[in-house]
């Protein structure tokens, strides 16, 4: 720590910060546009001026820039000096001279940092006679909207999609006054990180489209703290509701997780929660036909049909998707034996063998913040930027550590960004990824491998041999071998490696030896003390980690469920068997059911077939805990309560079955389970439940503050305290003012009433301080700039090491090579909630197959036929495109909704037979 | 008096080929440098105070000794020559390129040699057509006779050579920006630290030289760091090309010892101003520099007694305003090129200058205010040193804050008269 002095007052400030960084981190204004804490400083806008006196004689001292300047000992400066600050207004001066001041129809009015700037430097005089600059604005796709005439220059949406992210399509253009952002042409932004230039962009130049739709200002947008179900990272999301509507959803800052930046499918996948194709009525079966019930009458349904068949023979399915709470509550209803994980057998062995590899002593779990200070990493298997995009952004932050020694050596501060490129230009640390039809992180990995997933597993095994040659060695091919030879070397050679795999492959080989490297590093850096090794799985949904630690012995996969016989009804939750099983098995085993009861947001397969459909509540429409995939519980709460009674919340839906259920009994008689169950009002009583299961994982207390927590006897707000129009919001439907409906769930109220300040990071959502009312509020609520939430940073780990067996894996034996058919990742359409935003409908790529030449000729095809793949009795029709640096032997099928209709991804890779299919 | 930059350039201004430039002891100099170790090179530059003639006028020894050497430091390493002459009123590079293309191309094997580089390049304005075509020719008969490419004249020393034709943007001659433009990059300036002698062109350590500082080093070479301070006339050594331009009877560029006075530039060599004219200021080293006038006649042209009169040598190539020429007109020309030119980085600069031209607009047109004097003065201390992130704008204000001080009165009228009194109807 060093001391400085700020207009004469003395602070206590972190050595190596620049002033600028100090200054924010001290809680004072000091007005900046290009500097990003995430991204550094440039020097560009010299918004950040002060002025600095080299000792205590200098009264005259110099103008410098706040964040190019490092903070020394002793240093003396003044924010507020007459010069410097007129400096700063003559920057907004000739900022706004060509500024259209369009605020009233601008979608960024109220929550725009050049706003807050123009007022925090005190200019509000127009002396500029000259006309003002124009500029053609540009279709840069359905989700992001652009008009440069609000441009201010501060270069920090090229920064962000170029540098940072790694973009190729936004570009500064033209020079001077004249500088242009945009793209070469007309035409959809192609980075799937697009959307954070909305909240990167001080100004309304890149806006969020989908929220121009129907737009509202951010001050009339109620909103509650959650968390991204779109995969398994679990992202912190702030979406944002106004009249029963998501209007769009914006990063919510989380110093180990996404921090300043979500990934495109976070930001605009919603509209499924507005979508009118959603069940919003519960239907019942009779004789056959699905007629429309209310929620008693359904529930009455369930019940009968339940106990009719017998209590003891009711199998819950679980999912994915759905929350721990969900999860638990079902299968402490049907009971361990009767619960069902809601997945295929392959994919419960690979989630439980990466549970136990995370509790191994020699395996650090990376948090996304942990994996951008690694100076080597090595993917298997994964196309992060489909599967886990947020990822594959903290991967390209991981290979800049080798420009960051280089940096150090030169003396160049860190956050002196443009220093630190210009110096290490390609220079980067090594990635390494193996996969199947290569990712878009490849160029910039050093190494790179495209095999089939049992080559790739090979592969793995054969690194890890050769960081540790006492492990059984693997038969590969000479090419592999050396490869593998020297990609141990790098990770050896890296003070702080990194190893990530996941399931997107659905190879348990693929995880077994990317946790045998991990194993294998850390007995290589072993010192007499364990040195574990960061590691990372991407888990195929946003709750599978929590999901898998839910299963016990008893618990059934979805190929168990179908193998036993006498089951009589079952509650499906939030999930589709015909997913994950061929369509005949479950049929079967649907036809064989007395009463199924599905539990579903979207009319499925299942739902089409259940005797009762209950819609369910989406993510923004209840509240509950994710297990994220580095086993960090979350809670997300509830947006907004809708006023439709057919739809509750899901726990509440299978309390109230177990209520029904219970109802059927005398008291004596009645189940404990049932009656437990039935005992749960709130969400708090739930935490106590769960708490006194026998044998649960975590201090569910602590994930977030009970719904009894309050500040100074508050709630905490929902709604921002210039929410408008309370009164008259409904007022074309009844003049009087509406209750604002009562929150007995969570420590949140629905008004803009409540706790101003100190909220939990857990139960805040509103970024908002005194003069900043851009997202850039986020500095007034950190412990430091960039650093964790104040209090912390929600959630908790739930995983801890446990003694446990060495990780020492036989290498398996390696098939005869026949054709696999391989699923791929895909982004945008590879959940069925996802394919109903109309935006990110528009972005999903086209729906092709992959092989290299030599396996098309094998089967004597060509680019561009239509191939029929067929894998067990189903068959997907797809174009066929030759990729010349694929392996051998296998054949790519898109990851997609519409995959997994024709045939049951969930089943491969696997065997298949490919034809040239006809049209139709 | 002892002219070596400019002994070889015949009356008829083609080129000097390779044989008329070795018959006049052309490539001798590299002979003696290769000669000789790089680190004795280097030092030998430095000892002679050559000072760098793009307009800094820093030790070019000097700066070629912060190039890390040995068997450690990073390789290739880029010899850049700066010929982006681009400053208003500056033609000298181009009478040096087009007329004794060799001479250059020697200084640059030479000073290639002392910094150990491995690769050269030849940063040309864009509109300089004949430099091009000159200098092509004369590099590929370099490359022929084995002065250029792999072991040059046997000594085991290789140098590539590229002449690389410019854009066009006068912020090419900041060398940062030349180097990101010859990366192929937005022609920005870069921040330093890091500065190219460590990491410049593709973040490999380079130096870069004005086309008149590199001229003078095969003379250097040849004769020694005591003949060469004694060209000078004042404390600064070698001679310099002098220019001037505007309405005097002889405009033009001749080389003269470095410290010869102004009025020797303006009056025995310029041959006064035109008849019916009267000398109103100058701008002493180019379109960026702070007007003089009439009292700074007597002063020596060299770095140090131009900045103690409160202007710069720059260039060395003046631009004459005479009485019956607009002052603000003048001002706000060259205003206009400054604003055109600003990469578009820093706020002060990219937005300041148009700022300002508006100003000089109104006022020019007769539509200024009282007030718009103090608001240009303000601006001029806006954009000042310190304040951007590049020279550019602090250079573009100079002329303006010293037009504002010696030509105030014309400044006044306009506003007053509500119309340019120069204006010719």
């Amino acid at each position: 720590m060093v001391t400085i002095e700020i207009d004469g007052e003395k602070y206590e400030v972190e050595e190596g910060k620049n002033l600028l960084d100090a200054c924010l981190g001290l809680g004072l204004d000091l007005p900046y546009f290009c500097w990003h804490p995430a991204m550094g400083s440039v020097g560009s806008c010299r918004q950040c001026a002060v002025r600095v006196y080299a000792d205590e004689k200098d009264e005259r001292g110099r103008i410098l820039m706040g964040c190019m300047t490092p903070v020394a000992d002793g240093m003396r400066l003044s924010m507020e000096e007459k010069t410097v600050s007129a400096f700063r207004d003559k920057c907004i001066e000739v900022t706004m001279a060509n500024h259209p001041h369009d605020c009233p129809v601008c979608e960024e009015g109220g929550e725009c940092h050049l706003q807050d700037v123009t007022i925090m430097s005190d200019h509000t005089t127009r002396r500029y006679r000259g006309q003002k600059k124009t500029y053609e604005n540009q279709y840069l796709g359905p989700c992001i909207g652009h008009e440069m005439n609000r441009c201010i220059t501060c270069y920090r949406c090229v920064r962000f999609y170029n540098d940072y992210a790694g973009g190729k399509d936004l570009a500064a253009m033209a020079s001077r006054e004249n500088t242009y952002f945009g793209r070469h042409e007309d035409g959809v932004l192609e980075s799937v990180f697009s959307g954070n230039l909305v909240e990167v962009c001080p100004t309304g130049v890149f806006t969020d489209k989908t929220l121009a739709r129907s737009y509202n200002r951010k001050w009339d947008l109620q909103t509650a703290p959650s968390i991204c179900h779109g995969c398994s990272l679990g992202c912190n999301i702030a979406p944002a509701e106004r009249a029963g509507q998501i209007k769009r959803i914006t990063n919510r800052y989380h110093g180990e997780i996404n921090g300043y930046f979500i990934c495109d499918k976070g930001r605009f996948a919603y509209d499924h929660v507005n979508s009118n194709k959603r069940i919003r009525e519960c239907s019942v079966s009779i004789n056959g036909q699905a007629q429309t019930a209310s929620y008693s009458a359904a529930i009455e349904a369930v019940q009968v049909g339940i106990t009719g068949a017998g209590l003891d023979k009711l199998v819950g399915i679980g999912s994915e998707n759905a929350s721990v709470e969900e999860n638990i509550l079902l299968k402490e209803m049907v009971g361990s034996q009767n619960f069902c994980s809601g997945m295929t057998a392959a994919r419960q062995n690979i989630l439980r063998e990466i549970l136990n590899v995370y509790q191994n002593p020699a395996i650090d779990i990376a948090s996304m913040k942990a994996m951008e200070a690694c100076d080597a990493v090595i993917v298997l298997g994964e196309d992060l930027l489909n599967s886990a995009p947020r990822m594959a952004l903290s991967v390209r932050q991981a290979t800049r550590n080798r420009s960051y020694e280089m940096a150090k050596d030169a003396r160049i501060p860190l956050w002196q960004d443009e220093s630190v490129r210009i110096l290490a230009q390609e220079t980067r640390s090594p990635l390494i990824i193996a996969s199947v039809a290569g990712t878009d992180l490849d160029e910039i990995a050093c190494d790179t491998l495209l095999a089939s997933p049992e080559d790739i597993a090979s592969f793995g095994f054969a690194v890890a041999q050769a960081i540790d040659p006492s492990l059984a060695s693997v038969n590969i091919n000479a090419e592999m071998a050396s490869l593998a030879q020297s990609v141990a070397g790098k990770l050896i050679a890296a003070k702080n490696p990194l190893v990530i795999s996941g399931c997107s492959l659905n190879s348990l080989s693929v995880v077994q030896a990317a946790a045998q490297i991990s194993a294998a590093l850390s007995r290589k850096r072993s010192n007499g003390s364990v040195v574990a090794t960061k590691t990372s799985f991407v888990l195929p949904a946003s709750n599978s980690l929590g999901l898998a630690m839910l299963l016990d012995e008893n618990s059934m996969s979805i190929d168990d469920l179908l193998a036993r016989e006498g089951t009589s009804s079952a509650i499906v939750l939030q999930n589709d068997i015909f997913k994950h099983a061929d369509s005949s098995a479950v049929k079967a085993f649907l036809k064989n059911s007395g009463s199924v009861i599905a539990i579903s947001q979207l009319a499925n397969a299942t739902s089409e077939k259940a005797h009762v459909v209950i819609p369910a509540s989406s993510f923004v429409e209840t509240e509950g805990t994710l297990v994220n995939n580095e086993g960090r519980a979350q809670r997300f709460f509830e947006v907004f309560s809708s006023d439709n009674p057919s739809m509750k919340d899901n726990w509440k839906t299978l309390v109230n079955i177990a209520r029904a259920l219970v109802n059927e009994f005398t008291e004596a008689k009645a189940p404990e389970n049932l009656k437990a169950i039935a005992k749960v009002h709130c969400f708090d009583d739930l935490v106590a439940y769960i708490e006194n299961l026998k044998g649960f994982f975590g201090d569910w207390n602590s994930v977030a503050p009970a719904a009894t927590f309050r500040i100074a006897g508050m709630k905490m707000p929902r709604q921002p305290h210039r929410y408008s129009g309370r009164t008259s919001l409904q007022a074309n439907i009844k003049v009087s003012e509406k209750k604002a409906p009562v929150d007995d769930d969570s420590a949140l109220g629905f008004t803009m009433e409540g706790a101003p300040i100190n909220r939990p990071a857990a139960l805040n959502a509103l970024t908002w301080s005194p003069g900043w009312n851009s997202n850039e509020a986020i500095n007034k609520f950190q412990d430091e700039i960039a650093g964790p939430l104040r209090g912390g940073d929600p959630g908790l780990k739930l995983l801890t090491t446990k003694n446990s067996d060495a990780i020492n894996y036989v290498p398996p034996d390696t098939r005869k090579s026949e054709l696999i058919a391989v699923s791929q990742s895909r982004i945008f359409d590879d959940c069925e909630l996802s394919v109903l935003s109309s935006a990110l409908a528009q972005r999903a790529e086209m729906r092709v197959a992959m092989m290299n030449q030599t396996t098309a000729d094998l089967y004597s095809l060509s680019d561009g036929d239509l191939v029929s793949i067929a894998v067990g009795e189903s068959k997907a029709s797809l174009p066929l495109v030759i990729d010349r640096l694929m392996p051998t032997g296998v054949v790519t099928i898109p990851d997609d909704v519409q995959t997994r209709k024709d045939l049951s991804a969930a089943l491969l890779p696997n065997a298949c037979s490919v034809s040239r299919g006809s049209n139709g | 008096m002892n002219l070596p930059l400019t002994a070889r350039i015949k009356p008829d201004g083609s080129a000097t080929h390779l044989g008329e430039y070795c018959a006049a002891q052309g490539y001798e100099g590299l002979k003696k440098a290769l000669a000789m170790a790089p680190a004795d090179v280097v030092n030998f530059v430095k000892d002679a105070n050559l000072r760098g003639r793009g307009g800094a006028g820093f030790n070019t020894g000097l700066k070629w000794s912060f190039v890390p050497q040995g068997e450690a430091s990073a390789t290739p390493k880029y010899l850049v020559c700066n010929a982006d002459e681009m400053e208003p009123g500056t033609f000298k590079d181009r009478w040096l390129m087009e007329c004794d293309p060799h001479q250059l191309i020697e200084g640059m094997i030479i000073s290639a040699y002392a910094i150990q580089a491995s690769v050269a390049y030849l940063f040309l304005r864009a509109d300089y057509n004949l430099s091009a075509q000159v200098l092509q020719k004369a590099i590929d008969d370099a490359y022929a006779a084995g002065l250029l490419g792999d072991n040059i004249l046997n000594t085991g020393y290789d140098l590539k050579f590229y002449l690389h034709t410019s854009a066009g943007r006068y912020i090419c001659g900041e060398e940062t920006a030349l180097i990101n433009s010859l990366e192929g990059k937005r022609a920005n300036p870069r921040a330093k630290p890091p500065f190219p002698q460590v990491s410049g062109l593709f973040g490999k350590p380079t130096v870069v030289n004005n086309v008149e500082t590199f001229c003078n080093i095969p003379h250097i070479l040849l004769h020694g760091v005591d003949w060469f301070k004694e060209l000078g006339i004042g404390e600064d050594a070698g001679t310099k090309l002098y220019g001037v331009s505007g309405k005097v009877k002889n405009p033009g560029c001749w080389e003269l010892p470095i410290g010869t006075t102004v009025r020797e530039i303006l009056e025995t060599h310029a041959g006064g101003m035109q008849d019916g004219l009267k000398l109103k200021g100058f701008l002493p080293g180019g379109g960026s520099t702070d007007f003089l006038t009439e009292e700074h006649l007597d002063l020596p042209m060299d770095y140090g007694t131009i900045a103690k009169a409160g202007s710069r040598m720059g260039t060395g190539t003046m631009i004459v305003l005479d009485d019956h020429t607009c002052p603000i007109g003048m001002v706000l020309n060259l205003t206009q090129f400054f604003a055109q030119e600003s990469c578009g980085w820093c706020t002060p600069c990219r937005n300041g200058l148009p700022f300002v031209r508006q100003l000089l607009t109104d006022i020019e047109s007769g539509k200024g205010r009282m007030e718009d004097l103090d608001t240009l003065l303000e601006y001029c201390g806006y954009m000042g040193p310190g304040n951007t992130y590049c020279a550019l704008a602090p250079g573009a204000a100079e002329p303006i804050q010293s037009a504002l001080k010696y030509f105030k009165d014309d400044f006044v009228e306009h506003i007053e008269k509500g119309c340019c009194p120069y204006a010719h109807t």
